[in-house]
């Protein structure tokens, strides 16, 4: 009899705890979503940043070069990283065993250390100001594990017979990898790349001082810029603009939704292939 | 000649492997370098200990750096993310394993993913405009005998949002975990005669244990890293905390508010903070691998 108790007081709370964990994602997206929606006014995205149109639009504009700049940087390092652990050192090398401490080390980094290194190492040691390029070379250091780890991941996914029939064929080893290798790997690396996309459009604290906070479509790389979620953050702080930033809130959620749909789809298709 | 571009080609791949390195190195130097003799011109008590935070006092006290009321802050948020996240993380991984009917799984899986997504500003936010109030009126009615306003920005407040920020962590590690559960164990525990509940519960979870304290040790990681949600709706005084219904700082909160004026030792001293907090995290992480490695 009490074990029957027990059971169904168990059975009864992992239904509810579930369920307060959909009640809580779906309260924070329809509050934003209700309260965002009216808001969104055409004003709101006007070429021009000015203390009363509030316009996200050069926001919009610098979030977008941005994340083009960090993939720059980051993704070219991430998948060489990736390549070299995996198809050149063997397995239970102390040098793989290091790297993979380090990044793992990275990858648990408060965002806020890294807009603190960030700015002492990139704005003032380099002298780059509260830059474009400073936010930019900031953030790549921060998603760099996320591109190593899903670069190996994806890499290990590959089946040894693929090399071996490229050797076979007479192949070299750099060729093996970026004809066969790689191109098999690339659906992988491109769902863990879209998912750094949303880390760094989700950042805010690693750019505060590193990237600025000027609303201005940036000139060039030396011009402070003031991504998406920072904007956010400056508008609720000056307490002016709460409807404005209900309304940066939904699109910043409507981004959010679009990435994880595709970087889902992308995984699906996957497993699928 | 082609051995050549082998050669080379292979160096270039060392060569980035070795950037993490040079990158954790360099965050290393910059903060110790500025830190470490900050905190030892302050006094390695008087920072870690010390009670009082006035860095812009002048007078014949002059400024204080005593950050432990921030130390204090960050470890009563993170216990609060524990109390309110883990139950609710670990309850909804032990349902998408092993009780959600697959339908549901395909739906609600991604959805839940979402979490993982929303930035930290509008997960502050959202505290802003709905935690924030609601404490409010708690703190009226119960903290009145306590001095300076109830504004709701609150020790219970962020410790609620960093609860819902942690979730996504703890239920993506804990239900890989589960997940990794040989099925023949569930099996044998309905051959002894055990429902399915009882065999979810007293079989199931117990064996992935070690997987399920990773997934906190790594959710507590996040939430002592979080800084624009716990700034936003923290209440950020630079005291020890009073009440669960008044505000704290974080260690994360203080550099962020501070470090767009500091200046010399102030600056310095936010640096440190910074030390700390990666100390702290150094701590996490160790105990993440360790935890892990013995799952294996």
């Amino acid at each position: 009899m009490r074990t029957k108790i027990i059971d169904t007081a168990l059975f009864v709370l992992t239904w509810l705890f579930a369920g307060v964990t959909l009640l809580a994602l779906l309260s924070i997206i329809f509050y934003i979503l209700i309260n965002g929606i009216p808001h969104l006014n055409p004003s709101l995205f006007e070429t021009q940043f000015t203390t009363e149109n509030v316009s996200m639009f050069p926001s919009i504009v610098s979030t977008i070069i941005v994340v083009a700049l960090t993939l720059a940087f980051a993704v070219p390092l991430g998948i060489f990283t990736g390549i070299y652990l995996v198809e050149y050192v063997k397995r239970g090398n102390r040098l793989v065993i290091f790297i993979r401490s380090t990044t793992e080390l990275l990858a648990g980094i408060p965002s806020i250390v890294y807009g603190l290194f960030g700015m002492l190492f990139f704005v003032v040691f380099l002298g780059m100001g509260f830059s474009l390029l400073a936010g930019s070379l900031t953030l790549s250091i921060m998603i760099l594990p996320m591109v190593i780890r899903t670069t190996e991941e994806a890499l290990k996914a590959v089946p040894d017979g693929f090399r071996e029939g490229a050797f076979a064929l007479g192949a070299g080893k750099l060729r093996a990898v970026f004809k066969i290798v790689l191109p098999s790997a690339i659906p992988g690396i491109f769902a863990g790349v879209i998912l750094a996309i949303g880390r760094i459009i989700g950042e805010s604290a690693a750019l505060i001082f590193t990237a600025g906070t000027v609303a201005q479509i940036p000139e060039g790389l030396s011009s402070s810029v003031r991504t998406l979620t920072v904007h956010m953050w400056v508008l609720t702080s000056e307490a002016l603009h709460l409807n404005e930033a209900y309304a940066t809130g939904v699109v910043l959620l409507l981004v959010v939704l679009l990435i994880n749909t595709f970087s889902a789809f992308l995984a699906k298709k996957l497993t699928k292939g | 000649m082609y051995n050549v571009k082998e050669f080379i080609m292979e160096k270039i791949f060392l060569l980035c492997a070795c950037t993490s390195i040079l990158a954790i190195l360099l965050i290393c130097w910059f903060l110790f370098a500025n830190g470490i003799p900050a905190i030892f011109e302050i006094g390695a008590a008087n920072f870690l200990l010390g009670t009082n935070w006035t860095p812009m006092q002048g007078g014949e006290i002059g400024p204080q750096f005593g950050i432990l009321p921030m130390i204090v802050g960050s470890v009563y948020f993170m216990l609060g993310a524990i109390i309110i996240g883990v139950p609710i993380g670990i309850f909804t991984a032990i349902f998408f394993a092993h009780m959600c009917p697959k339908k549901m799984y395909t739906f609600l899986k991604p959805v839940v993913n979402l979490l993982a997504g929303i930035p930290s500003v509008v997960y502050g936010f959202f505290g802003m405009v709905m935690i924030v109030p609601i404490v409010r009126t708690l703190a009226m009615r119960f903290t009145t005998h306590l001095p300076g306003g109830a504004t709701g920005m609150s020790i219970l407040a962020a410790a609620i949002i960093l609860g819902i920020m942690i979730l996504p962590t703890v239920i993506a590690i804990s239900e890989a975990a589960m997940r990794a559960v040989p099925k023949n164990y569930y099996e044998g525990a309905l051959a002894l005669g055990a429902s399915h509940t009882r065999s979810v519960f007293f079989v199931m979870v117990p064996a992935a244990k070690s997987g399920i304290l990773a997934s906190v040790v790594l959710g507590v990681g996040r939430a002592i890293g979080e800084t624009m949600a716990v700034v936003m709706v923290a209440g950020n005084h630079a005291r020890m905390p009073i009440h669960l219904l008044r505000g704290a700082r974080s260690l994360t909160a203080n550099i962020v508010i501070e470090m767009g004026y500091a200046a010399g030792l102030h600056r310095n001293a936010l640096i440190a903070t910074a030390v700390v907090l990666f100390v702290f995290i150094l701590i996490i992480n160790i105990t993440f691998t360790l935890l892990t490695r013995k799952s294996v």
